[in-house]
């Protein structure tokens, strides 16, 4: 499978050259962060830390005040042990997020982690609205080896889900997987539909501990933070989970929505195929946001 | 998200500067700190903001203030100008060969862009202008991709040429121009997998495609939320496989939409269209006028200036 490359190297190309912590060094950090996606203001909270505590405690040289910022991002992007476990309970997974992020993908690939821990996985096709979602889902459902919920495209995706607990719960099912439709955080309607299906699973399926993920695109920029606080007015994020981190874009935006709105990253996606996701960790994250691109070498 | 527009921060910049006649050093890069902001936060890439700044700083000053001007509007002016010439002030179309010859648009992009839909979008447009398309499923990797597109086909009373998931998408793609011809299509449209810039073989494909077929236009659809990586993307696909113009998706959403200037900066390539919803009808003229705007986070200010 494919895996984030030459994290060493990367990290000790970066600020090459600096004998002593300046402007010009602060300005390649700034350079740095903002082409990684944090955004100005998560960029600029940082370094403000960083120098702060470059004077506190006298850091001089460039390589200590890097470890120092490194270490600062790996301990906010760090997730406690308590974060999958939806795993050991009866649970519902609603997927959701906007259009085209990777949620079905996704929903793919957790089916077949989980069965490989021997748990019984059911999905509920609850996106009947763009084409062949379903038979998309399915296709997936056949890979992984787990059952499927699906009623007609256009039918009611809230009506699916209510199916898809009875089912759940009648068939004694460990997880529930719940597809949704992309849909854009602005649309009203679309955003009221989501808040009508998780009444749905708390009002059909109490007793199981209900795991919201959102999917984002680790290829998108700022919008991603208004993404994340839109979704979360409609339905409370428990986690996110960061597709697409087999290209070149580093999703560094996953670090202003932690800081800004404490939902931390749980799982990354870095392929198309059902063993391309994997739970998220700090340290080859944060890596690989310092990596250098190698135009610059 | 409650931002104070560009115009408000550079007024208040202004505020605080006397100077009148002249723009002076001090006055502009104040005024661009600002600029260099609400870029950034657009998503424009950090490196054609730079060099953006680097220009309208070095246009504006000792500039004279116009009359029925302030100094923020002034710099705004100047900005817009660079802008416009950045981005482009003409609307681009399609190119379509006339009459009954084939035209061949192959339509390429990253994983989840909108390449089907866009595909079915154009698809619908050109049959209503009186041309005959043919949509053609050569992504043969994506679950239900075939699908997919058929689904959308049938929407649009268009026809779809598939030849299954068992085939090469070069050989699909060049089946279909025999189809083409066979049935009187004089359009074609090659729906292919999202692929990462970065994967070789991948990329491999679309060249061998064109190796293989007389495509008539590249065209990259990207997804108007993309971030700074856009650049690498929009750079790449143009080295290797070569594209001739760009679409930009999900501008329904409320992002700044700041990819369009950098890839537009990076490639010189138009952007063609745009993608305002998941409904098929939902595909627009690109109004460059109406992304600089957008990009810069300022709705009215620009009509305001054109009276001055
Ligand atoms: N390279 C890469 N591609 C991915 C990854 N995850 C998903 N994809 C691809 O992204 C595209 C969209 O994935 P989907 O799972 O259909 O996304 P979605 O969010 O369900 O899309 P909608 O239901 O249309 O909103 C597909 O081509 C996937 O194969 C990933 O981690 N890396
Ligand atoms: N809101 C909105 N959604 C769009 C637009 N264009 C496409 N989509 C949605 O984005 C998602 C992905 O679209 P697709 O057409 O499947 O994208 P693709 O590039 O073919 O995806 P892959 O084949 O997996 O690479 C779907 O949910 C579409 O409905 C648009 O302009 N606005
Ligand atoms: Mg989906
Ligand atoms: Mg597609």
């Amino acid at each position: 499978t494919k895996t984030r490359k030459n994290i060493a190297s990367g990290l000790d190309s970066i600020f090459h050259g600096f004998s002593k912590i300046d402007d010009d060094f602060y300005e390649e950090l700034e350079e740095i962060l903002i082409m990684g996606d944090l955004g100005v203001d998560t960029t600029m909270n940082i370094i403000e830390d960083l120098q702060a505590r470059v004077k506190e405690e006298h850091i001089k040289e460039p390589a200590e005040c890097r470890q120092l910022l490194i270490d600062i991002i790996k301990k906010q992007m760090a997730v406690d042990e308590t974060a999958y476990e939806y795993e050991n309970r009866t649970s519902v997974v609603l997927v959701i997020g906007v259009n085209g992020v990777g949620k079905t993908t996704t929903i793919g690939k957790l089916a077949a982690q989980l069965k490989s821990q021997n748990k019984k996985v059911i999905m509920a096709a609850a996106d009947t609205f763009r084409a062949a979602a379903i038979e998309q889902l399915t296709e997936w459902s056949n890979r992984a080896g787990v059952d499927i919920i699906a009623q007609q495209e256009g039918s009611d995706p809230a009506a699916v889900i209510y199916d898809a607990c009875q089912a759940a719960k009648s068939r004694h099912a460990d997880i529930l997987l719940c597809d949704t439709a992309g849909r854009l955080h602005n649309k009203k309607n679309l955003m009221n539909e989501l808040s009508k299906i998780r009444r749905v699973i708390e009002r059909e399926f109490p007793e199981a501990y209900l795991e919201t993920l959102i999917v984002l695109d680790g290829t998108t920029g700022q919008n991603a933070l208004v993404q994340a606080k839109q979704f979360k007015e409609v339905s409370d994020i428990s986690g996110i989970v960061l597709t697409k981190l087999d290209g070149t874009a580093k999703g560094g935006i996953a670090i202003a929505i932690q800081s800004e709105l404490g939902i931390p990253v749980k799982y990354i996606g870095i392929g198309e195929k059902i063993e391309d996701l994997q739970k998220f960790d700090a340290d080859s994250f944060v890596n690989a946001l310092f990596e250098k691109p190698e135009e610059d070498e | 998200m409650a931002f104070e527009s560009l115009t408000d921060k550079l007024q208040n910049v202004f505020k605080n500067l006397r100077s009148k006649g002249r723009l002076t050093e001090a006055d502009v890069k104040e005024a661009m700190k600002e600029v260099k902001r609400a870029l950034l936060e657009a998503d424009v890439n950090f490196r054609v903001v730079k060099s953006f700044v680097k220009t309208v700083t070095d246009r504006a000053i000792g500039q004279d203030v116009l009359t029925g001007l302030n100094p923020g509007q002034m710099v705004i002016k100047i900005v817009k100008e660079e802008m416009e010439s950045l981005m482009g002030s003409e609307m681009t179309e399609l190119v379509i060969k006339p009459g009954n010859e084939i035209t061949v648009f192959l339509m390429a992009g990253l994983q989840g862009a909108g390449k089907t839909t866009t595909c079915a979008k154009i698809a619908g447009q050109l049959k209503k202008k009186g041309k005959k398309p043919l949509l053609v499923a050569c992504d043969v990797y994506r679950p239900a991709a075939i699908k997919q597109l058929e689904v959308n086909g049938a929407k649009q009373g268009v026809p779809v040429f598939t030849m299954g998931d068992k085939q090469n998408p070069v050989d699909i793609a060049k089946a279909s121009i025999e189809h083409a011809r066979e049935n009187d299509n004089n359009i074609v449209i090659l729906d292919t997998a999202g692929r990462l810039h970065v994967d070789e073989s991948m990329m491999e494909e679309l060249q061998n495609i064109k190796a293989n077929v007389d495509v008539t236009q590249t065209v990259l659809v990207v997804d108007a939320m993309t971030g700074q990586d856009a650049v690498n993307v929009a750079k790449t696909f143009e080295e290797k496989v070569g594209i001739d113009g760009v679409i930009l998706t999900k501008l329904d959403g409320d992002t700044r939409g700041g990819a369009a200037l950098s890839i537009r900066a990076v490639t010189g390539k138009p952007i063609l269209y745009v993608g305002m919803g998941e409904k098929l009808e939902d595909l627009q003229q690109f109004y460059p006028d109406r992304m600089t705007s957008r990009i810069l986070g300022m709705g009215d200010v620009f009509t305001l200036i054109e009276k001055a």
